[in-house]
């Protein structure tokens, strides 16, 4: 509540108020309120005029009531009354009420601004800051648009006070940010920029919050604030700390301006005028010496004043980059800070030290506070610290100090919260690619990092592994004794299973010279673990192990025992089971060539920007890792891959590298680029798998396929695939797995096909699982035809996929395009399918729809009759009686004719005749036939090639419950086909 | 399982708190208090969950009642709990307000220890508790009594202890009803129900059996197909469909299951018998028939009628009809026949209330209603006219047939025992729009 002075303090108010608090619950209160109300809506009505204290003191009132959260819907008239008051309690209640509870669109509006433009042109000062005030504090679009082209005028006059100026900048700044388009600058920008000078210092720091704002849109305009803004900060700097009286704060001479004039110089690069640069060393320098005397005072705020400005002045020498001294000078200031006991200090130091780092000239002074760091990252109580300490480890490390950093790192993996470990796990794992000199030791930092670490250990850490390992020879023997040994631990991480299983499924020859580590050791290791993993590595493994029957063919009869067993050939989960009974079969009736061949050693990755730091960019958000680091990987990354790619390497590999047209064999540059691919969850986590990953032909129909059965494709598309060269292909597969070819057509087809030989819209097919309707139009030769395929379930389809395929001789006749449908179709949901049907000649098929999905991991394969009969190209032509039967008489070969005479499968009745055989689509001819009871029918079937008239004739007999339908036509199969259609329907 | 019981005063300050399992730390004391006693808006659901622990509360007047669990419990079972809570302090120290809870909180440690074990409800009958938890202190209790309540308590009426004598054999029975009714203005009966409570003092001599009957339309019926044939028709019309009922756990279920008669052994002194509800053909014991005028956008007319619908020789009592008025009143006049009108402005409502009104009467009220007008675009929603009243007859058309006592053992019968009857209908909700 505002200050009221003694006199002209509200009773009322404050007793309403010590009422309120009174109240013993809520109910209480909310009655206080209501009675309250009342009270004043009765005032507010009374009839004689209210003095300017009670209105006053009403208005205070419904205030209180609103910003205890009750609603206030009246009163708004009386407040803007208050604004034409002089004194200046009654208008700085009423602006108070108005910027408080105004609305926008309030019909007042108008009725305010007029009351604010009259205080702002009044010269009142106390006035004029009031409306200021107000603007300020609403701040919407409309007060922008009546008041952006007066305030600037307000702040650059003359003779405005000081006081007024401060509002004005501070208001101004508060307009552009809201609505920058209305706030226009232009001619106001020069005098704007020299109010830096004004003497008075509380409008210079109005004014320069103002000026950074603006500068940071437009800083061509601005640009010469940068030498007033300098020798601004010098006049501060170099004064001593009474000089400033009201602006020294805790001996320390205007520390806000001071920080703002700091913040201010950051917009712009170092200034180019010699001398204005000297003076700006100069203060840099003054702030960088005061920080090294001691304190004037033991008060806190002196310390937090003084550093403020110290760490804004680090800000920007690291913002300019360009004086080595002084940022060797600001390191080592930095450095005292980092033991010191104030944490945050210790906070800001580190963080400012990270971005130092990546300076060349002070990246050697920050090396030397590596111990300090260290220190810090295990003896901080604050997780935050610790966190930038880790921070700046990751920005110091460089080859010099890359063994001893990881080594720390990885040490404090261990105790590390779980809330950092991941990212500590990214880094470790980044620093230790980048800077492996040695890559034993980069093998061994991995692995030692999934032993420490390893739920934190993402995909992409051991994918990198494996790419590493796999294009560098020399290292492969290694890291096959390291991961035998690291897999020999009894309780190993599963992630150390993965690493496992394909280093020795790759390398394991390389070791197993050495009794300890025979082929049947590794095999034994390996599969004592299987049966603790997951099923993707268990497919891992079960890969592993057809190629340790390629490298060890001793091992041959224990692998393939436990393939036969049970729990793999029929194992419920499918891939599993097609792994097993594949590789079992695979390795029963392949020769060894082709075995050889087949599972042949990985070919070497193409080089890619390590996808580990995509990730962490990822996790930190965009802008956490800066630009040059990521450049750095990249160069990093591919010095290393360069490393590994041998020129003239064994031509089966070459060849196996010509026979992939396309980059996207690398899984890792894959899995981050593409995350679609793993998008649907059935398929997805086979994906992961690296084998089948490897196979080049995998992003690209990974998408809508099913990972697995990509192996049964023809060899041209996947050298990797593992049944490529299998003898009798896709036959040999075994009968178990679900076939990705249409299946028949269901038995009901023809059936659900006669429904719609007289109607263009309904339900074409319902299980308990998905729902089909069709509408369609026709028009002359063409159709469109609109599928919607409703899930009925609450689980949603993936891989949805439908094809129309035109048996025989339909495919000439008829063309039929398929718009893609989305292949998710989430639960209860809908989607619809647009299908073009040209009719090109006269047909007698109808074209199959095949549906395929996946429905909680099965496959549901299913495929109807689309609805299209040559029926739905009928025209209808209207003729009459003598026409018809000249007509009829033309027609009158006997292979023109069709006729048939069928008992009726509905009742008689002549309504429901009528409408069918309008539906049908030719057009009913009344008064033709003598018989009233028959049905006469004339149309002509519109096709690309050609058009067929045809007549119909239909004479339906009641007492027998007959029909006789006669059809002549032009074309013989038309009629033949159209009788046909036709005795279904009666 | 509840895993603790909380009760703080209106400010959110702990009265008691007991924790009877581990899963429930001390931070739930402040949880509920920040998350439900404090809340900026009002929780109006009695449950509430705070970081997968559950918050069931009551409140009693000023007084809130927390039983806290983490464990997946039965709702119905820990409401119930509560209100027998509230029922058994209720008894012991009379009205739940901060100051008696605060002057018998060592009684209530002590009930909590009884009633509830390990989270478990126990036997929660004040009358069996006041046998073993006194106020007076403690009281030489012979090794003989303390395994007679022993016995008692864990025995198989556990409601009822041996050997009570009175000189007078008395037996209070009073049929609370609450008629609860949603009128549209034209007067069509949106929904119309009545809850009713059956609740008894019993004085009586020795271990009586009782048995109680009512004009429950399912007995009747059965009775009017077994005997003869006219009486059916005749009581077939006064018998009531009762919907559903529950019982005190002294009423042997399976009786009232097989034959849908009501024995039982009374527990001694004051107890609910049954509670039940009816939805057809009910009493409604008022109409009230509004007229509501909008003149301009600054006058509002109301005239509100009431109507008594119920015979004349009975005698309706704490008649209350409220009126909302809308949000901008700024000024009412009103003028009323008979009781006493008033603009109650904390309630935003006019209020007539009237002392007595015999049946088949009428009488009316009329008020103008000021506004003022607001820049609100909103309209008036136009709250449901309320009523208050209580008469002395049962709205759902129960009577009571018989209410018989055996005891065997002792010698006094049936003819000996003083019945007394009440029947007391008071208003629920009993709305009408206007």
């Amino acid at each position: 509540m505002p200050a009221v002075s003694k006199g002209d303090g509200m009773r009322g108010l404050a007793v309403f108020i010590s009422d309120i608090r009174n109240c013993k619950s809520k109910e209480a209160e909310i009655k206080r309120i209501n009675k309250e109300l009342a009270n004043i809506r009765s005032k507010f009505k009374g009839d004689k005029a209210l003095d300017g204290y009670s209105k006053k003191k009403y208005v205070c009132k419904l205030l209180f009531i609103f910003l205890l959260g009750h609603d206030i819907d009246f009163g708004h008239m009386e407040a803007v009354n208050l604004l034409s008051s002089n004194k200046y309690t009654e208008k700085q209640i009423g602006y108070l009420f108005i910027s408080v509870l105004v609305n926008s669109n309030s019909e007042l509006i108008r009725l305010i601004n007029n009351a604010i433009k009259n205080d702002l042109s009044s010269r009142n000062p106390t006035f004029m800051c009031l409306a200021l005030h107000c603007i300020a504090n609403v701040g919407s679009r409309e007060m922008a648009e009546a008041f952006a082209g007066e305030i600037p005028r307000i702040l650059v006059a003359g003779d405005t006070m000081d006081s007024v100026k401060q509002s004005a900048a501070l208001c101004l700044l508060r307009l552009y940010r809201t609505s920058p388009d209305l706030v226009l600058m232009g001619e106001w920008t020069s005098r704007v920029v020299h109010l830096l000078n004004d003497q008075h210092m509380g409008v210079v720091t109005a004014a320069i919050s103002l000026i950074t704002c603006l500068s940071q849109k437009n800083p061509e305009e601005f640009k010469t604030c940068v030498s007033l803004a300098v020798s601004r900060l010098s006049r501060i700097v170099s004064s001593a700390s009474t000089d400033l009286q009201d602006y020294t704060y805790y001996f320390v001479p205007a520390p806000w301006l001071s920080c703002k004039l700091l913040r201010l110089l950051q917009c712009y690069p170092p200034p180019e005028d010699g001398a204005v640069k000297g003076r700006l060393v100069e203060c840099l320098e003054t702030i960088l010496n005061k920080a090294q005397e001691p304190p004037k005072s033991k008060k806190v705020q002196h310390s937090n004043a003084k550093n403020a400005i110290l760490f804004e002045a680090i800000a920007l020498i690291i913002h300019y980059d360009s004086e080595p001294n002084l940022l060797v000078r600001a390191c080592n200031q930095l450095g005292q800070f980092l033991q010191h006991r104030e944490t945050n200090l210790r906070y800001l130091a580190l963080e400012s030290m990270c971005t130092l780092a990546s300076s060349e000239f002070s990246h050697e002074a920050v090396k030397t506070h590596i111990e300090t760091v260290i220190n810090a990252l295990k003896t901080e109580r604050d997780v935050s610290v610790r966190q930038r300490a880790a921070d700046l480890l990751y920005a110091m490390c460089d080859r010099s100090n890359a063994k001893q950093i990881v080594a720390e790192m990885l040490s404090y993996l261990e105790t590390a919260d779980y809330s950092i470990r991941e990212e500590m796990v990214l880094k470790v794992a980044i620093l230790a690619e980048k800077y492996a000199v040695d890559y034993s030791w980069y093998v061994d930092t991995i692995l030692n990092l999934i032993r420490i670490a390893g739920d934190y250990v993402s995909e992409e850490v051991w994918y990198r592994v494996i790419q590493i390992v796999i294009n560098r020879d020399d290292v492969q023997g290694y890291a096959a004794k390291t991961v035998f040994e690291a897999l020999q631990a009894p309780a190993c991480h599963e992630n150390m299973v993965k690493v496992g299983g394909y280093i020795l499924g790759e390398f394991g020859n390389l070791i197993a010279g050495d009794p300890r580590s025979s082929p049947l050791v590794q095999f034994n290791l390996l599969h004592s673990k299987f049966h603790l993993c997951s099923v993707p590595t268990r497919a891992l493994l079960l890969s592993a192990y057809i190629k340790f029957i390629n490298l060890f063919p001793e091992t041959k009869p224990t692998i393939q025992e436990v393939l036969r067993c049970d729990s793999q050939i029929r194992n419920s989960d499918v891939e599993l089971q097609q792994r097993a009974v594949e590789y079992l079969k695979l390795s029963s009736i392949a020769s060894t060539d082709v075995l050889a061949t087949v599972l042949e050693e990985m070919p070497p990755f193409p080089e890619r920007e390590s996808s580990i730091l995509a990730k962490l960019k990822k996790k930190k958000g965009p802008g956490a890792v800066s630009g040059n680091e990521l450049e750095e990987g990249k160069r990093e990354g591919g010095e290393l891959n360069g490393a590994g790619e041998r020129p003239g390497d064994s031509s089966a590999i070459g060849a196996s590298n010509a026979s992939t047209p396309s980059p996207s064999a690398d899984l890792l540059g894959l899995r981050s680029a593409a995350p679609v691919s793993a998008a649907p969850p059935s398929a997805g986590s086979l994906l992961v798998d690296v084998f089948s990953e490897a196979g080049p032909a995998a992003p690209a129909a990974g998408a809508n396929d099913d990972g697995f059965l990509r192996d049964l494709e023809p060899p041209t598309e996947s050298s990797d695939s593992l049944l490529a060269e299998g003898p009798g292909d896709s036959d040999s597969a075994p009968p178990s797995v679900v076939s990705e070819d249409p299946a028949p057509p269901l038995p009901e087809s023809d059936e659900l096909l006669n429904k719609f030989v007289c109607k263009n819209n309904g339900v074409l097919f319902e299980n308990q699982l998905l729902q089909i309707g069709v509408k369609s139009e026709y028009r002359q030769n063409l159709g469109r035809m609109y599928l919607f395929y409703g899930n009925k379930t609450s689980v949603q389809f993936v891989n949805f996929t439908t094809t129309v395929s035109c048996p025989g001789e339909l495919q000439s006749q008829l063309n039929v395009q398929l718009k893609p449908v989305d292949p998710l179709v989430e639960g209860g949901a809908q989607v619809q399918q647009v299908i073009n049907i040209e009719c090109l000649t006269v047909f007698s098929d109808a074209p199959l729809l095949n549906i395929k999905f996946r429905y909680g991991g099965a496959l549901q394969n299913l495929t109807l009759k689309l609805p299209v009969a040559i029926n739905k190209f009928f025209q209808p032509t209207e003729m009459s009686s003598h026409d018809f039967f000249q007509r009829w008489k033309q027609l009158s070969q006997p292979q023109q004719e069709a006729q048939k005479i069928f008992k009726a499968n509905h009742a008689m009745d002549t309504e429901v005749l009528k409408a069918k055989l309008l539906g049908l689509g030719t057009a009913l001819l009344e008064k033709v036939d003598p018989n009233p009871d028959n049905f006469v029918c004339a149309g002509v079937i519109q096709t690309k090639a050609q058009q067929v008239g045809c007549l119909l004739r239909l004479e339906p007999n009641a007492q027998a419950q007959m029909y006789r339908l006669t059809l002549r036509s032009s074309k013989d199969t038309v009629a033949k086909r159209l009788c046909e259609l036709l005795a279904e329907q009666f | 399982m509840i895993g603790g019981l909380f009760i703080y005063n209106h400010k959110g300050e702990v009265l008691i708190s007991r924790v009877y399992r581990d899963d429930i730390g001390r931070n739930a004391v402040d949880a509920f208090r920040v998350n439900v006693i404090h809340a900026r808006q009002q929780v109006r659901s009695p449950v509430t969950n705070i970081a997968r622990t559950s918050f069931f509360h009551v409140k009693r007047s000023n007084i809130w009642l927390a039983a806290v669990t983490k464990q997946n419990v039965n709702a119905a079972m820990v409401f119930e709990f509560l209100y027998k809570m509230c029922d058994v302090m209720a008894a012991y120290f009379g009205k739940i307000s901060e100051e008696n809870i605060k002057n018998n909180f060592v009684l209530i440690y002590e009930l909590l220890d009884e009633i509830l074990d390990f989270g478990y409800p126990q036997n929660s009958e004040t009358g069996a508790l006041k046998t073993f938890i006194t106020q007076q202190g403690i009281k030489g209790q012979t090794k003989e009594e303390q395994s007679q309540i022993t016995s008692q308590v864990t025995g198989q009426i556990g409601w009822r202890r041996e050997g009570i004598k009175y000189r007078r054999n008395e037996l209070f029975l009073d049929v609370l009803e609450s008629v609860n009714l949603l009128m549209s203005p034209q007067g069509q009966v949106l929904s119309a129900h009545v809850s009713g409570r059956v609740v008894m003092k019993s004085y009586l001599s020795g271990m009586p059996e009782c048995k109680f009957g009512m004009n429950d339309k399912i007995v009747i019926d059965k009775q009017g197909k077994g005997g003869a044939g006219d009486d059916a028709g005749k009581s077939g019309k006064q018998s009531i469909a009762i919907d559903d009922c529950t019982f005190h756990q002294c009423v042997r279920l399976s009786k009232f299951d097989s034959e849908r008669s009501i024995s039982f052994i009374p527990p001694d002194g004051e107890y609910e018998l049954m509670r039940y509800r009816t939805t057809k053909d009910i009493i409604l014991p008022f109409r009230v028939i509004p007229l509501v005028r909008e003149v301009g956008r600054t006058k509002l007319e109301v005239k509100v009628v009431i109507k008594s619908n119920f015979k004349p020789s009975l005698l309706a009592q704490k008649i209350e009809v409220r009126i909302p008025t809308p949000l901008n009143t700024s000024g009412v006049q009103v003028i009323c026949m008979k009781g006493k009108a008033k603009y109650k402005a904390s309630e935003n409502a006019i209020v007539w209330k009237i002392k007595r009104m015999a049946g088949m009467k009428e009488s009316q009220i009329s008020a103008e209603i000021e506004l003022l007008p607001t820049n609100d675009k909103k309209k008036w929603a136009r709250p449901p006219i309320s009523m208050n009243f209580e008469v002395p007859f049962a709205p759902s058309g129960l009577k009571v047939r018989y209410l018989k006592v055996f005891e065997s053992k002792l010698n006094y019968s049936d003819h000996d025992v003083i019945k007394w009857v009440r029947y007391i209908g008071r208003s629920g909700i009993y709305e009408t729009r206007c």
